[in-house]
């Protein structure tokens, strides 16, 4: 032999006879987190901060771009007089419930024409001439079929959440590695579990990026149907801010579009982190080593 | 009488390949034309051959997972017609539902009975494979090695009467491989289970099998049988498993240049 015998090194033969230790899946602590959220609000701070000085100093004129806590105060005129908390909730509703009937409605689609090549012969090429319509398009029609109160509205946010979320729901299906899927037909799954315990899960992450995209599209056209005719509502509050020249409830408005629609993203892809924990992508170059 | 032969002839045959051939379109040329074996229960068969004989093809029909062009092939006298729960399949690839943890991907395997029951036959089967540690891992956290062994477990979990192996280790180092096939040997010999791998790896073929058989040509053909037999652990520096994989290679015309 003329290897050199390494017994006396305990290192060695500790590492042989200890159990090896089972990665475990922790939960993320606390500390990241606020990390992020305090890096992610330092440079809107130093945004509002410098715009504040900048109006304190008068180089703005304050009819067209009224200091930050010129707008805050009139925010919180409208709140105190409970109009503000009437036009958030109206258009909270709209946007939720067209994201609610366009992701329905997507979701039914691209699951039939990701599972079913027959199904998607007969149906994507409509819907996806369909998709080349510009969506604001549609205004007229809407408005003539359903009339200028919700239901065109609700339809219009609807039909702009749609695409994005059936898109990506019929490509991740249709992307599922087919080598699992066989896995499911080895272990003798029933049609059912293997959608439930295969597909579904498979699919997750695609349908996710749909939902946030389409719901992200839901914000933007709850603003066009507001625009265009509204008793309340964000998108009123904006355009009555434009009618009596006050520039303040406009840049308000905008806002609070910029906050709600972050919130409700943020809620979705805390929704998705939670589901999707078992993904091992690359994640940002920031993240540290995995626990 | 040899030990090898003497085993055979006390156990019944349980698997029976009988004159099957595969095309996979009726103007493709034929992948596998007319093969007949057996295999005895709790033997170790390998199937070797060039690239392109159809020897995964074959494997695939075993498993149910294709069916013959003609021919017929049978488990224990029934005719298997698609995937059998009595038949365990182990890929190349681990191939484990990347959003399950290890013990569920085990799950996965065993439908039916009650949790309890399930976390039992669960533990015990990764025990035997050497990751009781590890139910609650994801699979991104596991090596290769060890993805491997969790598909042996996942495949071994039903306690199938005959496990099939398509190149199982062939993505793995050459150290992890040695370890994997001396595991297998020793879950071989612990169960009452029979094997059929595919390998291209001559001298794993010798390491495991009971019998080697010889796929050869397009479409493949059996073309011959060599028996190993051999006593466990066999070492395989020894002069006669040097010679058995010379006649191999021979056979599979490896060694014509």
């Amino acid at each position: 032999m003329s290897l050199i015998a390494l017994e006396e090194r305990a290192d060695l033969a500790g590492a042989q006879a200890a159990p090896v230790q089972a990665p475990r899946i922790a939960a993320p602590a606390l500390a990241p987190a606020l990390r992020g959220a305090v890096l992610a609000l330092l440079v809107p701070a130093i945004l509002v901060a410098a715009w504040q000085g900048a109006s304190a100093l008068g180089w703005f004129a304050p009819n067209l771009l009224p200091s930050p806590s010129a707008i805050f105060a009139e925010l919180a005129d409208l709140w105190r007089s409970g109009d503000l908390e009437t036009h958030l909730l109206v258009t909270f509703w709209r946007v939720l419930s067209g994201f609610f009937f366009g992701a329905l409605a997507a979701t039914v689609l691209g699951a039939l024409t990701g599972a079913s090549s027959l199904a998607r012969s007969l149906l994507d090429p409509t819907l996806q001439a369909l998709k080349a319509v510009p969506s604001l398009a549609w205004v007229p029609l809407f408005i003539l079929w359903f009339g200028i109160f919700e239901a065109s509205k609700v339809t219009l946010i609807a039909v702009g959440v749609f695409f994005p979320i059936y898109l990506n729901l019929m490509t991740g299906i249709q992307g599922v590695d087919r080598k699992l899927v066989e896995v499911g037909r080895v272990l003798n799954l029933s049609p059912f579990a293997v959608v439930r315990r295969i597909l579904v899960p498979a699919t997750l992450p695609s349908y996710f990026v749909g939902l946030r995209a389409g719901l992200a599209l839901g914000w933007m056209f709850v603003i066009a149907a507001e625009l265009m005719g509204a008793s309340e509502g964000l998108g009123f509050l904006m355009v009555d801010g434009q009618m009596t020249g006050r520039p303040a409830i406009i840049l308000g408005s905008l806002l609070l579009f910029a906050v709600a629609g972050k919130a409700s993203d943020a809620l979705l892809a805390a929704l998705g982190n939670r589901l999707l924990a078992w993904q091992d992508g690359f994640g940002g170059m920031a993240k540290g080593a995995r626990p | 009488m040899s030990t090898l032969e003497a085993r055979r002839a006390a156990k019944e045959s349980l698997l029976q390949v009988d004159g099957v051939t595969k095309g996979f379109a009726a103007d493709a040329p034929l992948a596998l034309a007319e093969t007949s074996f057996t295999v005895a229960a709790h033997e170790i068969v390998a199937l070797v051959g060039t690239s392109g004989c159809g020897k995964s093809t074959l494997l695939r029909m075993i498993a149910g997972l294709d069916a013959p062009s003609a021919g017929e092939i049978r488990l224990g006298g029934h005719r298997v017609a698609g995937p059998d729960p009595e038949i365990g399949m182990v890929f190349q690839e681990p191939r484990l539902m990347p959003w399950l943890t290890v013990r569920e991907n085990l799950r996965l395997a065993l439908p039916g009975q009650g949790r309890q029951a399930q976390d039992e036959r669960i533990a015990a089967t990764l025990r035997q494979v050497g990751l009781a540690d590890f139910g609650e891992a994801l699979p991104r956290a596991l090596s290769g090695g060890m993805a491997q062994r969790v598909a042996i477990a996942r495949a071994l979990v039903r306690s199938p009467r005959l496990l099939l192996l398509d190149e199982p280790f062939s993505a793995l180092d050459s150290f992890t491989r040695a370890k994997l096939q001396r595991h297998l040997l020793e879950l071989w010999q612990e169960a009452n289970f029979t094997m059929v791998l595919v390998t291209h790896d001559l001298e794993e073929a010798l390491a495991l099998a009971d019998r080697v058989l010889i796929l050869r040509g397009q479409p493949g053909r059996l073309y011959g049988q060599l028996p190993v037999d051999l006593p466990h652990p066999r070492r395989r520096s020894s002069p006669v498993f040097q010679e058995l994989k010379e006649e191999l290679a021979r056979a599979l015309d490896l060694e014509a240049d």
